[in-house]
């Protein structure tokens, strides 16, 4: 189901919680389907003992693609035209997150209406791990 | 070096739409996906990180033979360094090979599906320069990576930027 330009006025959002107390075990799955096994997310005794951080932290590809779940549920499957991030904190294991898209306007390209959202992924603390922009096509 | 050949598959999907935890059939059930709009299974927007997998010199990933600077023994699996008379494995180091990932972009010309074999080329972005509060001097370079399919079509356009810090982040 696809959004509807109608339905969407200056500052409708949609909110979603991606994760509760993430788990490390989440991080390392993300690293095995990613590729991605850098160890100051996957080693704990590296990211403490060797990269000198209090231990293995969250890929930002990983808030990323949680916060990506949030959006998609939103427009709809295959709707997405753009999707861009900032990583503005690191992500721990035990956060919490939730995100939020807003609603900011539309632009007619080529007979689509293409709706474009600011995007924020916050933690437990409404600290800003994440802030961002989704471009969605809507009917 | 980007992935010469991705090819787009269903498992691989499956996998990926697991561990940031997307529970959405049309990543994983071709009988509902056929039935959406999309009319198959499509990858998820993060999915193109994940060509990783097929870039034979990806740095982040252990190969066999190969040194891996992950803890064995030691914290680190890193040489020591034996120049300055230092231990690798004992120098706090900022952010680990490869710096930080400070931003990421898409832009999606249309979502691949499985079956699609994409390639990936890279060109160098911008570099630049900041001072930090929390870790020192940052150095930001940008990537720009385009997915084309098979026919040699445009999928995905990706723009990456990696922040390398002089200390640990701090908390």
């Amino acid at each position: 189901m696809a959004l509807k330009a109608n339905d969407l006025t200056a500052g409708t959002t949609h909110s979603a919680v991606l994760v509760e107390d993430l788990k490390r075990t989440q991080i390392v799955q993300y690293a095995g389907a990613s590729g991605d096994y850098n160890p100051i997310h996957t080693d704990e005794l590296f990211a403490r003992e060797a990269a000198g951080y209090p231990g293995v932290f969250a890929h930002g590809m990983l808030t990323m693609g949680m916060t990506g779940k949030m959006i998609t549920d939103y427009v709809g499957d295959g709707r997405l035209t753009k999707f861009g991030v900032r990583f503005t904190n690191q992500v721990w294991p035990g956060d919490d997150l939730q995100s939020t898209a807003t609603f900011a306007d539309i632009e007619e390209v080529d007979g689509n209406k293409l709706a474009n959202f600011e995007v924020t992924t916050v933690n437990q603390n409404g600290d800003v791990v994440l802030m961002g922009y989704a471009q969605a096509r809507v009917d | 070096m980007p992935a010469a050949r991705f090819p787009i598959e269903a498992s691989h999907i499956l996998m990926f739409a697991r561990s940031v935890g997307d529970d959405n059939p049309i990543y994983s059930d071709a009988e509902y996906a056929a039935g959406c709009e999309p009319g198959s299974i499509i990858a998820p927007p993060t999915f193109m990180q994940a060509s990783a997998q097929f870039d034979p010199d990806y740095f982040l990933r252990p190969k066999i033979g190969q040194p891996w600077f992950g803890s064995g023994k030691e914290a680190t699996g890193l040489p020591p360094k034996t120049e300055t008379g230092e231990s690798g494995g004992n120098e706090k180091k900022s952010s680990g090979p490869g710096g930080l990932h400070a931003e990421q972009h898409f832009e999606y010309h249309r979502h691949p599906k499985p079956g699609d074999v994409l390639s990936a080329t890279a060109k160098q972005g911008k570099r630049w320069e900041k001072q930090g509060k929390r870790s020192g001097k940052l150095i930001f370079t940008e990537s720009i990576v385009e997915y084309r399919d098979q026919n040699g079509e445009l999928v995905v356009t990706a723009r990456g930027v990696g922040v390398a810090t002089e200390r640990p982040v701090d908390q």
